[in-house]
């Protein structure tokens, strides 16, 4: 176990500074600039002191050097936009993501598997079809358009739910201005996550039931019920906590557009606000810390997967 | 002797598209208690639906039983309902299966697969099942039980986990074992070793053997009674002594003559029955094996030859005359030829 993971922490180095260099050379690659982001009717006298100020004027190999160097020691530089520091930007802002994201794959294992796991036992009939019919839908609806719909039902006809905001935290938190903040974006981003549950369990489920060794729990004389959600489920899984380990990056990523949608402030605005304001150090701050909970999840999923799957011996 | 099993017309089959497909088309025999009954045929012959049948697994095939009677023990196995079933499946009988590579879960431990199997059916502690499961695998020829028992199936070898397979069907004193070429994946050496196993255990336990098999070698080896199946029909019901001192039935007379001789002299060509096993949507009008059959005529292919007593045993064929007279010439004829 402990070599397994020097071993994963030594590869996760390699890859991160792989990623940063192909960021930061093409951040700086694309036209424009923080200055560009200054007034219209700025001189080009004012915008050649702010690219001194940042000292965007030294080439980009020794920019990249003296931020890597500082990235080591934990300081990622200072936003261009607000002037702090863009740990401290970050930190403020990634444990709303996180919560949305925590919920969404929370909701989304709970109903998904059992769901997945009726529609293959059940395969061919009514229920699957139902099934099927709205994963297809979930799937191809965009989240945006749902987002939209979504707030005119609920906050403009019906009045049930704020539109945006995360609500009061600290003194003023209260538990159902937290939940009904957290309904809408959560309910959209488990549509997007939950139909590729639910059909992953079900294909698995699927090609599981009709293994030889299900045939010998049935000759062994087992309940049913054992023979679906011990003997088969177990090996069901395999695959799909492999597919859930590849849905929580693609949940920070669709964030994006929930967050903005919903005025959600967490990493996803962030990453609109640092792209937008040419915030170079923030963009890089959130690769980085995208970076490592891909690879965190990642090596969750390597861990749990061989703790379900005995075969599975690396860890 | 007394019957265990009393299989009387069965027909199993799946739905197709449009027909019934019927893999098992009026099947009737008995197995007597203590007794080993080797049901031999090709792939195709309905041999493992009968077994499926028998067991009622077949339901989880998409394969149902629509006519006739399964009595076991003088209870109708096919009026039962699923939760009477689950406790004979394993209990009363048990099977083992033809691929001991694949049949075993390949996530749980030897020991926790075969404790269940215990305790689905005795109601005892896990301590209790642990030492009975203990013993099991040791009476299937397995030493260093302990350590076995914590390894997973990816662990054992082929043959290995064919003993383990064994154990979890013996677990609660079957009166049947069914064993669906319980051999057919293994080296035959190892087929050598679980074929002496199997003797050894219906010994001690004196229960009954149903074996299926393709091999009419092991069926030599195994045998008290021999059914030939092919294409979903009983051809022949000898006992085994009859059956390869002289078998009757066309098909019979092929898959013997398609074996390898230890005797005799070498580069001699083998028979083999030409054609292929019909397929079930397919079925030949007459007697099923009658466009294979070297003595076929016209009754053959317009009628169905019935199983029916001759002598000491069933045969189904319309020129049962004709064969043993052939039988007898080629016997003349090779005694003339020495």
């Amino acid at each position: 176990m402990l070599k397994f993971l020097i071993n994963r922490f030594g590869q996760s180095i390699i890859l991160l500074l792989i990623v940063t260099v192909i960021t930061f050379f093409l951040i700086n690659l694309a036209p424009g600039g923080p200055s560009s982001t200054m007034r219209m009717d700025a001189s080009p006298e004012e915008r050649q002191a702010m690219v001194e100020k940042l000292g965007l004027d030294q080439p980009v190999i020794v920019r990249y050097a003296s931020w890597l160097k500082g990235a080591f020691s934990g300081d990622l530089g200072t936003s261009f936009t607000s002037n702090e520091p863009v740990v401290q930007r970050i930190a403020e802002r990634l444990p709303y993501t996180i919560e949305l994201t925590i919920f969404t794959i929370i909701i989304s294992i709970i109903i998904g598997i059992p769901i997945g796991i009726l529609s293959a036992i059940k395969r061919g009939s009514v229920p699957d079809h139902i099934i099927n019919f709205f994963s297809v839908v979930g799937l191809s609806v965009p989240a945006f358009w749902l987002g939209l719909m979504l707030i005119l039902l609920f906050s403009i006809n019906l009045g049930w739910l704020p539109s945006s905001g995360v609500g009061a935290r600290g003194v003023d938190f209260n538990l159902w201005g937290w939940i009904s903040h957290l309904i809408m974006p959560v309910l959209i981003l488990t549509t997007t996550i939950l139909p590729n549950i639910v059909r992953f369990t079900r294909s698995s489920m699927l090609e599981v039931i009709s293994q030889n060794y299900i045939r010998t729990i049935r000759a062994k004389g087992a309940k049913e019920s054992i023979v679906i959600y011990i003997h088969a489920l177990r090996n069901a899984l395999i695959p799909i906590i492999t597919i859930i380990g590849v849905l929580i990056p693609r949940l920070l990523s669709g964030a994006v557009i929930t967050e903005a949608i919903f005025g959600w402030t967490g990493i996803g605005t962030l990453i609109l606000e640092a792209a937008r304001g040419r915030d170079y150090p923030l963009v890089m701050g959130i690769t980085i810390v995208i970076t490592i909970v891909v690879i965190l999840c990642n090596l969750i999923v390597d861990i749990v997967y061989s703790r379900v799957d005995p075969r599975v011996k690396n860890v | 002797m007394d019957k265990i099993l009393q299989v009387k017309n069965l027909v199993t089959g799946y739905q197709g598209k449009n027909t019934f497909m019927k893999a098992v088309d009026g099947v009737s025999f008995d197995i007597d208690r203590g007794e080993t009954v080797c049901i031999v045929g090709e792939s195709g012959s309905g041999k493992s639906v009968t077994s499926m049948s028998i067991m009622r697994l077949i339901e989880y095939e998409n394969g149902k039983i629509i006519e006739g009677d399964i009595i076991f023990n003088g209870e109708n196995i096919v009026e039962k309902n699923n939760y009477e079933m689950r406790k004979i499946r394993g209990s009363k009988i048990s099977m083992i299966f033809q691929e001991p590579l694949t049949a075993l879960n390949p996530v749980f431990t030897i020991g926790r697969q075969i404790v269940e199997a215990i305790r689905f059916h005795q109601s005892v502690k896990k301590k209790e099942a642990y030492k009975q499961a203990e013993e099991l695998i040791q009476l299937v020829g397995i030493s260093d039980p302990r350590t076995r028992l914590k390894q997973y199936p990816y662990e054992l070898s082929g043959g290995m986990r064919q003993r383990v397979m064994i154990a979890i069907a013996l677990a609660s004193n079957p009166q049947l074992l069914i064993a669906d070429e319980p051999t057919t994946a293994l080296d035959v050496t190892i087929e050598a070793q679980i074929l002496d196993l199997l003797r050894k255990l219906k010994k001690e336990k004196k229960m009954s053997i149903m074996l299926i098999t393709h091999d009419i070698g092991v069926a030599a080896e195994m045998a008290d009674k021999v059914i030939i199946m092919y294409a979903g029909k009983i051809m022949e019901i000898s006992s085994a002594e009859d059956f390869f001192e002289n078998p009757i039935h066309p098909y019979s007379r092929g898959l013997l003559e398609s074996v390898p001789k230890m005797t005799g002299e070498r580069g001699v060509k083998l028979n083999s029955i030409s054609g292929s096993i019909p397929s079930l949507s397919n079925v030949p009008s007459g007697c099923r094996f009658s466009p294979r059959c070297p003595f076929a005529t016209e009754q053959c292919i317009n009628q169905e030859p019935v199983l029916e007593k001759f002598k000491d045993r069933q045969v189904a064929c319309w020129n049962i005359d004709n064969v043993l007279r052939d039988h007898l010439k080629n016997q003349t004829d090779s005694e003339v030829f020495q």
